[in-house]
């Protein structure tokens, strides 16, 4: 299944998800997981919520009760895309290393 | 007793990010934003860079002001489309967009309500001039206003297109 390439913030969403989290608790697991480069700021993070929920690749997880944090997690479907984009990621650097590191014997 | 202090100012739609910045540099100095009215902007005292102001235009949407409130943020009002947040500067960097696509997104909101402004404008502006009502003229400056600030926002819209061929 040809899928686009994820953005940056897709990807580390769909990889905090792995693990149910609430909002906040996506943007402290991607910080850690990039050694503090990515930073996903609220706006963002929320947008992308939204359509990852809208496409069913996450799902807000348990009863909706008024004044708690919700709580998403990463649905069969999601986890499908995110192995897609690791091999998609992974065959990047496979062909950067090849080129960029000289090891392309083509005899 | 908590010190406050009043200032009116005006901004251009398209400036909203000065607007942001000023809001911040009177945060810098020890005053954050705690209240917005029509070009009235009221501050408390806090401690010299306490807080991160940000604002954003934004429709009827409660959820997302809840989910600002669960990540630390406070909801500090609104003034027509635009709600403003603050955060305290201990909890991390706070930002409310982080990538070329949410801010495209969020520069289309600002031109579609524009848009939809400067229309009405026109059209009142149009029949009031056709009816020879006074000062129509009114309407049809506030219209070219709103177009040139439409304009504004398609300018930078169009700088971050050209900048997510490259990055994202």
């Amino acid at each position: 299944m040809p899928e686009n390439a994820l953005t940056e913030a897709t990807y580390y969403i769909l990889l905090a998800l792995v693990q149910p989290r609430h909002g906040y608790g996506i943007m402290q697991e991607t910080e850690r997981l990039s050694k503090g480069r990515v930073h996903l700021a609220a706006g963002t993070l929320y947008g992308a919520l939204n359509a990852l929920c809208a496409r069913g690749w996450i799902m807000p997880q348990g009863s909706e009760q008024e004044g708690r944090r919700k709580i998403y997690c990463l649905s069969d479907k999601g986890e499908e895309v995110l192995y897609g984009e690791l091999r998609r990621l992974k065959e990047l650097v496979e062909n950067g290393e090849a080129v960029l590191e000289g090891n392309n014997d083509h005899e | 007793m908590n010190e406050t202090r009043t200032e009116y100012r005006w901004f251009f739609v398209w400036d909203f990010e000065k607007e942001e910045e000023w809001l911040n540099e009177m945060a810098e100095a020890g005053w954050v934003l705690s209240s917005v009215g029509f070009c009235r902007y009221t501050f408390e005292r806090c401690e010299p860079g306490e807080y991160t102001v940000r604002l954003q235009m934004l429709n009827r949407d409660n959820d997302y002001i809840r989910f600002i409130e669960d990540i630390g943020g406070e909801y500090i009002g609104r003034m027509a489309q635009w709600v403003y947040f603050r955060r305290r500067t201990e909890l991390g960097a706070f930002e409310l967009f982080s990538d070329i696509d949410s801010r495209i997104t969020h520069l289309e909101t600002i031109a579609r309500v524009l848009f939809w402004i400067g229309i009405g404008n026109l059209l009142i502006g149009i029949g009031n001039s056709l009816n020879r009502i006074p000062f129509a003229f009114i309407n049809l400056i506030a219209a070219c206003l709103l177009m040139y600030g439409l304009g504004r926002i398609h300018g930078k819209i169009d700088d971050l297109k050209s900048e997510r061929r490259l990055h994202e």
